[in-house]
Protein backbone atom coordinates (compact mmCIF):
# COMPACT_ATOMS: atom_id res chain seq x y z
CA UNK A 1 0.00 0.00 0.00
CA UNK A 2 2.99 2.19 -0.27
CA UNK A 3 1.62 3.38 -3.60
CA UNK A 4 -1.61 5.16 -1.70
CA UNK A 5 -0.06 8.48 -0.23
CA UNK A 6 1.78 8.78 -4.07
CA UNK A 7 -1.40 8.37 -5.67
CA UNK A 8 -2.94 11.13 -3.41
CA UNK A 9 0.07 13.18 -4.02
CA UNK A 10 -0.51 12.76 -7.89
CA UNK A 11 -3.92 13.62 -8.08
CA UNK A 12 -3.32 16.62 -5.72
CA UNK A 13 -0.39 17.81 -8.07
CA UNK A 14 -2.30 18.14 -11.22
CA UNK A 15 -5.93 19.25 -10.08
CA UNK A 16 -3.49 21.98 -8.83
CA UNK A 17 -1.95 22.86 -11.91
CA UNK A 18 -5.50 21.92 -13.91
CA UNK A 19 -7.42 24.95 -11.93
CA UNK A 20 -4.43 27.77 -12.66
CA UNK A 21 -5.22 27.32 -16.32
CA UNK A 22 -9.45 26.97 -15.64
CA UNK A 23 -9.35 23.01 -17.22
CA UNK A 24 -12.14 21.19 -17.12
CA UNK A 25 -10.77 17.99 -17.79
CA UNK A 26 -7.28 16.14 -17.24
CA UNK A 27 -6.98 13.68 -20.18
CA UNK A 28 -3.28 12.83 -19.87
CA UNK A 29 -1.17 12.40 -17.09
CA UNK A 30 2.56 11.58 -17.76
CA UNK A 31 4.55 10.25 -14.53
CA UNK A 32 8.31 9.81 -14.71
CA UNK A 33 8.93 6.36 -11.60
CA UNK A 34 12.76 5.21 -11.61
CA UNK A 35 12.65 1.70 -11.61
CA UNK A 36 14.47 1.62 -8.09
CA UNK A 37 11.21 3.94 -6.56
CA UNK A 38 9.63 0.83 -5.24
CA UNK A 39 6.83 2.42 -7.05
CA UNK A 40 4.40 -0.73 -8.66
CA UNK A 41 2.80 1.58 -11.59
CA UNK A 42 -0.36 -0.83 -12.29
CA UNK A 43 -1.04 -0.02 -8.35
CA UNK A 44 -1.07 3.55 -8.71
CA UNK A 45 -3.05 3.44 -11.88
CA UNK A 46 -5.74 1.23 -10.34
CA UNK A 47 -6.04 4.06 -7.11
CA UNK A 48 -5.71 6.58 -9.55
CA UNK A 49 -9.33 5.42 -11.31
CA UNK A 50 -10.84 5.01 -7.74
CA UNK A 51 -9.56 8.33 -5.93
CA UNK A 52 -10.39 10.56 -8.91
CA UNK A 53 -13.55 9.51 -9.79
CA UNK A 54 -15.54 12.52 -8.83
CA UNK A 55 -13.41 14.94 -10.24
CA UNK A 56 -12.06 16.21 -13.57
CA UNK A 57 -9.21 13.88 -13.66
CA UNK A 58 -11.66 10.89 -13.86
CA UNK A 59 -10.61 8.54 -16.96
CA UNK A 60 -7.37 10.39 -17.08
CA UNK A 61 -4.93 8.24 -19.25
CA UNK A 62 -1.42 7.81 -17.26
CA UNK A 63 1.45 7.25 -19.11
CA UNK A 64 4.74 5.96 -17.31
CA UNK A 65 8.41 7.00 -17.80
CA UNK A 66 10.66 3.98 -15.98
CA UNK A 67 14.30 5.65 -15.77
CA UNK A 68 16.33 2.46 -15.48
CA UNK A 69 18.52 1.91 -12.77
CA UNK A 70 22.48 3.54 -13.20
CA UNK A 71 25.45 3.17 -10.92
CA UNK A 72 28.71 4.85 -10.90
CA UNK A 73 31.12 3.74 -9.78
CA UNK A 74 32.69 5.36 -6.94
CA UNK A 75 36.56 3.75 -7.99
CA UNK A 76 36.55 4.30 -11.49
CA UNK A 77 33.44 6.46 -12.10
CA UNK A 78 32.13 4.12 -14.55
CA UNK A 79 28.46 4.59 -15.16
CA UNK A 80 26.50 1.35 -15.50
CA UNK A 81 23.12 -0.73 -15.54
CA UNK A 82 23.17 -3.41 -12.81
CA UNK A 83 21.68 -5.92 -13.31
CA UNK A 84 19.23 -7.53 -10.48
CA UNK A 85 21.96 -9.77 -8.90
CA UNK A 86 25.35 -7.71 -9.00
CA UNK A 87 25.75 -4.32 -8.63
CA UNK A 88 29.65 -4.64 -9.19
CA UNK A 89 31.01 -2.40 -11.70
CA UNK A 90 32.08 -3.98 -14.93
CA UNK A 91 35.40 -1.81 -15.50
CA UNK A 92 36.76 -2.63 -11.82
CA UNK A 93 34.89 -5.05 -10.43
CA UNK A 94 35.16 -2.60 -7.28
CA UNK A 95 31.44 -2.69 -5.17
CA UNK A 96 31.42 0.60 -3.90
CA UNK A 97 28.46 2.49 -6.05
CA UNK A 98 26.74 5.12 -5.99
CA UNK A 99 22.94 5.50 -7.19
CA UNK A 100 23.29 8.16 -10.11
CA UNK A 101 19.24 7.88 -10.99
CA UNK A 102 16.32 5.22 -11.52
CA UNK A 103 15.24 6.48 -8.03
CA UNK A 104 13.03 9.44 -9.89
CA UNK A 105 9.78 10.34 -8.71
CA UNK A 106 7.42 12.82 -10.27
CA UNK A 107 5.00 14.42 -12.65
CA UNK A 108 6.36 15.29 -15.54
CA UNK A 109 3.61 16.60 -17.47
CA UNK A 110 -0.29 16.46 -18.42
CA UNK A 111 -2.91 16.94 -20.97
CA UNK A 112 -5.70 19.38 -20.35
CA UNK A 113 -9.07 20.50 -22.34
CA UNK B 1 -11.90 21.38 -27.30
CA UNK B 2 -8.40 22.28 -27.57
CA UNK B 3 -5.80 20.00 -26.11
CA UNK B 4 -3.05 21.86 -23.88
CA UNK B 5 -0.05 20.39 -22.89
CA UNK B 6 1.49 21.41 -19.17
CA UNK B 7 4.62 20.95 -18.04
CA UNK B 8 4.82 20.09 -14.85
CA UNK B 9 7.88 18.79 -13.43
CA UNK B 10 6.94 18.15 -9.55
CA UNK B 11 8.27 15.85 -7.47
CA UNK B 12 5.26 13.77 -6.38
CA UNK B 13 6.62 13.32 -2.48
CA UNK B 14 7.36 17.37 -2.87
CA UNK B 15 4.48 17.91 -0.22
CA UNK B 16 6.52 15.24 1.77
CA UNK B 17 9.33 16.55 1.88
CA UNK B 18 8.31 20.13 2.13
CA UNK B 19 6.30 19.23 5.35
CA UNK B 20 9.58 17.04 6.67
CA UNK B 21 11.60 20.88 6.37
CA UNK B 22 9.20 22.28 8.38
CA UNK B 23 9.58 19.24 11.13
CA UNK B 24 13.21 20.12 11.12
CA UNK B 25 13.38 23.70 11.75
CA UNK B 26 10.94 23.32 14.22
CA UNK B 27 13.44 20.56 15.95
CA UNK B 28 15.90 22.43 15.35
CA UNK B 29 14.69 25.60 17.46
CA UNK B 30 14.29 23.57 20.53
CA UNK B 31 18.01 21.99 19.93
CA UNK B 32 16.65 18.51 19.95
CA UNK B 33 18.26 15.50 17.92
CA UNK B 34 16.12 13.10 16.04
CA UNK B 35 16.45 10.02 14.78
CA UNK B 36 14.59 8.08 12.64
CA UNK B 37 15.20 3.87 13.55
CA UNK B 38 13.79 1.60 10.80
CA UNK B 39 14.25 -2.09 10.57
CA UNK B 40 11.95 -5.63 9.48
CA UNK B 41 9.31 -6.55 11.94
CA UNK B 42 11.19 -8.30 14.91
CA UNK B 43 14.62 -6.59 14.78
CA UNK B 44 14.49 -5.39 18.16
CA UNK B 45 13.32 -1.69 17.83
CA UNK B 46 11.33 -1.65 20.64
CA UNK B 47 13.93 -3.19 22.79
CA UNK B 48 17.08 -0.90 21.75
CA UNK B 49 14.81 2.33 22.62
CA UNK B 50 14.76 0.76 25.99
CA UNK B 51 18.06 0.22 26.47
CA UNK B 52 18.87 3.90 25.22
CA UNK B 53 16.32 5.54 27.39
CA UNK B 54 17.91 3.20 30.67
CA UNK B 55 20.85 4.20 29.59
CA UNK B 56 20.67 7.59 28.82
CA UNK B 57 17.92 8.88 31.65
CA UNK B 58 17.67 11.30 33.42
CA UNK B 59 20.75 13.31 31.90
CA UNK B 60 18.74 13.69 28.78
CA UNK B 61 15.41 13.94 27.94
CA UNK B 62 13.68 11.77 26.10
CA UNK B 63 10.78 11.41 23.78
CA UNK B 64 9.31 8.39 21.43
CA UNK B 65 6.96 8.32 18.61
CA UNK B 66 6.20 5.24 18.13
CA UNK B 67 4.57 3.76 14.91
CA UNK B 68 2.95 1.07 14.08
CA UNK B 69 -0.34 -0.78 12.00
CA UNK B 70 -2.13 -1.66 15.14
CA UNK B 71 -2.19 -2.09 18.74
CA UNK B 72 0.04 0.27 21.68
CA UNK B 73 1.99 -3.05 23.05
CA UNK B 74 5.52 -1.36 22.24
CA UNK B 75 3.98 2.23 23.56
CA UNK B 76 2.71 0.96 26.67
CA UNK B 77 6.46 -0.89 27.28
CA UNK B 78 8.20 2.76 26.47
CA UNK B 79 5.42 4.49 28.68
CA UNK B 80 5.86 2.20 31.72
CA UNK B 81 9.55 3.87 31.79
CA UNK B 82 7.72 7.45 32.27
CA UNK B 83 8.79 8.83 29.30
CA UNK B 84 6.83 10.54 26.82
CA UNK B 85 5.35 8.36 23.92
CA UNK B 86 3.34 9.58 21.04
CA UNK B 87 1.37 6.17 19.29
CA UNK B 88 0.82 6.57 15.75
CA UNK B 89 -1.48 3.52 14.11
CA UNK B 90 -1.95 3.42 10.68
CA UNK B 91 -4.01 0.61 9.47
CA UNK B 92 -3.45 -1.06 6.13
CA UNK B 93 -0.39 1.79 5.74
CA UNK B 94 3.60 0.86 5.82
CA UNK B 95 5.44 4.01 6.82
CA UNK B 96 5.39 7.09 8.75
CA UNK B 97 4.82 10.66 6.68
CA UNK B 98 6.38 13.60 7.72
CA UNK B 99 2.50 15.06 8.35
CA UNK B 100 1.95 12.19 11.38
CA UNK B 101 4.81 13.77 12.92
CA UNK B 102 4.09 17.31 12.51
CA UNK B 103 0.78 15.72 14.15
CA UNK B 104 2.82 14.14 17.18
CA UNK B 105 5.41 17.08 17.78
CA UNK B 106 1.79 19.27 18.37
CA UNK B 107 1.32 17.10 21.51
CA UNK B 108 4.49 16.40 22.83
CA UNK B 109 6.62 18.47 25.31
CA UNK B 110 9.09 19.46 23.46
CA UNK B 111 10.40 22.09 26.03
CA UNK B 112 12.04 18.99 28.24
CA UNK B 113 13.08 16.91 24.78
CA UNK B 114 17.10 16.78 23.86
CA UNK B 115 16.61 13.14 21.76
CA UNK B 116 13.37 12.49 19.96
CA UNK B 117 13.65 8.49 18.75
CA UNK B 118 11.03 7.50 16.09
CA UNK B 119 10.48 4.04 15.96
CA UNK B 120 9.29 3.73 12.01
CA UNK B 121 6.89 0.93 11.47
CA UNK B 122 8.66 -2.30 10.64
CA UNK B 123 9.05 -2.79 7.34
CA UNK B 124 12.56 -2.68 4.87
CA UNK B 125 10.99 -0.85 2.18
CA UNK B 126 8.96 2.03 1.57
CA UNK B 127 10.17 3.66 5.48
CA UNK B 128 13.69 5.23 3.59
CA UNK B 129 11.37 6.94 0.81
CA UNK B 130 9.60 9.40 3.37
CA UNK B 131 11.64 11.96 4.93
CA UNK B 132 9.82 12.91 8.54
CA UNK B 133 12.79 15.93 9.30
CA UNK B 134 15.01 13.49 10.99
CA UNK B 135 18.60 14.57 11.93
CA UNK B 136 19.93 10.78 11.50
CA UNK B 137 19.09 7.73 9.91
CA UNK B 138 19.37 4.70 11.71
CA UNK B 139 18.76 1.29 10.92
CA UNK B 140 18.53 -1.63 12.79
CA UNK B 141 18.93 -5.52 10.97
CA UNK B 142 19.08 -8.48 13.13
CA UNK B 143 21.54 -11.18 12.82
CA UNK B 144 18.73 -13.89 12.50
CA UNK B 145 17.36 -11.89 8.99
CA UNK B 146 20.59 -13.13 7.57
CA UNK B 147 23.37 -11.15 6.20
CA UNK B 148 21.87 -11.06 2.93
CA UNK B 149 19.99 -8.31 3.59
CA UNK B 150 22.09 -5.01 2.22
CA UNK B 151 21.85 -7.15 -0.63
CA UNK B 152 17.74 -7.93 -0.98
CA UNK B 153 16.77 -4.09 0.54
CA UNK B 154 19.95 -1.92 -1.18
CA UNK B 155 17.71 1.16 -0.88
CA UNK B 156 17.04 1.35 2.77
CA UNK B 157 20.77 0.99 3.05
CA UNK B 158 21.77 3.82 1.32
CA UNK B 159 21.21 6.84 3.66
CA UNK B 160 21.60 5.51 6.87
CA UNK B 161 23.94 7.17 9.40
CA UNK B 162 24.49 4.44 11.35
CA UNK B 163 23.79 0.33 11.04
CA UNK B 164 23.04 -1.72 14.32
CA UNK B 165 22.69 -5.41 14.18
CA UNK B 166 21.29 -6.79 16.65
CA UNK B 167 20.97 -9.87 18.51
CA UNK B 168 24.33 -10.66 18.51
CA UNK B 169 24.04 -13.02 21.48
CA UNK B 170 22.58 -15.50 19.05
CA UNK B 171 25.31 -15.29 16.46
CA UNK B 172 26.80 -19.09 17.94
CA UNK B 173 23.39 -20.35 16.33
CA UNK B 174 23.47 -18.67 13.01
CA UNK B 175 25.16 -19.03 10.00
CA UNK B 176 25.24 -15.13 10.08
CA UNK B 177 28.41 -14.15 7.99
CA UNK B 178 29.42 -10.53 9.52
CA UNK B 179 31.64 -9.32 7.09
CA UNK B 180 29.60 -10.36 4.06
CA UNK B 181 26.79 -7.95 5.51
CA UNK B 182 29.06 -5.27 6.28
CA UNK B 183 30.42 -5.39 2.90
CA UNK B 184 26.82 -5.29 1.50
CA UNK B 185 26.21 -2.40 3.42
CA UNK B 186 29.17 -0.12 2.69
CA UNK B 187 29.24 -0.71 -1.00
CA UNK B 188 26.30 1.22 -1.35
CA UNK B 189 27.01 3.70 1.76
CA UNK B 190 31.14 3.69 2.22
CA UNK B 191 30.59 6.29 5.27
CA UNK B 192 27.58 4.29 7.33
CA UNK B 193 28.60 3.34 10.85
CA UNK B 194 28.25 -0.63 11.67
CA UNK B 195 27.71 -1.66 15.28
CA UNK B 196 27.10 -5.06 15.95
CA UNK B 197 24.99 -5.16 19.62
CA UNK B 198 22.61 -7.35 21.43
CA UNK B 199 19.78 -5.78 22.98
CA UNK B 200 19.35 -8.46 25.17
CA UNK B 201 22.63 -8.67 27.33
CA UNK B 202 23.66 -4.92 26.55
CA UNK B 203 26.98 -6.05 24.70
CA UNK B 204 28.09 -3.62 21.67
CA UNK B 205 25.44 -1.18 23.33
CA UNK B 206 28.40 1.75 24.28
CA UNK B 207 29.37 2.14 21.14
CA UNK B 208 25.87 3.25 20.06
CA UNK B 209 25.05 4.91 23.09
CA UNK B 210 28.58 7.05 22.51
CA UNK B 211 27.51 7.42 18.66
CA UNK B 212 24.37 9.03 19.76
CA UNK B 213 26.15 11.14 22.75
CA UNK B 214 28.62 12.70 20.41
CA UNK B 215 25.59 13.25 17.35
CA UNK B 216 23.88 15.49 20.56
CA UNK B 217 27.02 17.31 21.40
CA UNK B 218 27.58 18.45 18.30
CA UNK B 219 23.89 19.48 17.47
CA UNK B 220 24.08 21.74 20.78
CA UNK B 221 27.82 22.98 19.37
CA UNK B 222 26.17 23.52 16.27
CA UNK B 223 23.45 26.01 18.15
CA UNK B 224 25.26 27.49 19.95
CA UNK B 225 27.77 28.96 17.41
Amino acid sequence: MHELPVTMSILSIVLEHAKTVKASKISLIKLTIGELSGIVPEYIELQFGFLSKDTIAAGASISFHRPPAELRCRSCATIFSPDNQNWACPNCGEQKIEIVSGRECYVESMEVE
Amino acid sequence: MEIKVLTIKEDILGANEEKARSNQARLDKHGILTINIMSSPGAGKTSLILQTINRLRPEIGIAVIEGDIASQVDADKIHQQGVPIIQINIPGGCHLDANMIENALDNLPLKEVDLLIIENVGNLICPAEFDLGEHKRVILASMPEGDDKPYKYPLMFTEADVVLVNKLDLLPHLDFNASYFCEGVTRLNPTVKIFQVSCKTGEGLEQWFSWLLAQMKDKKAGQAA
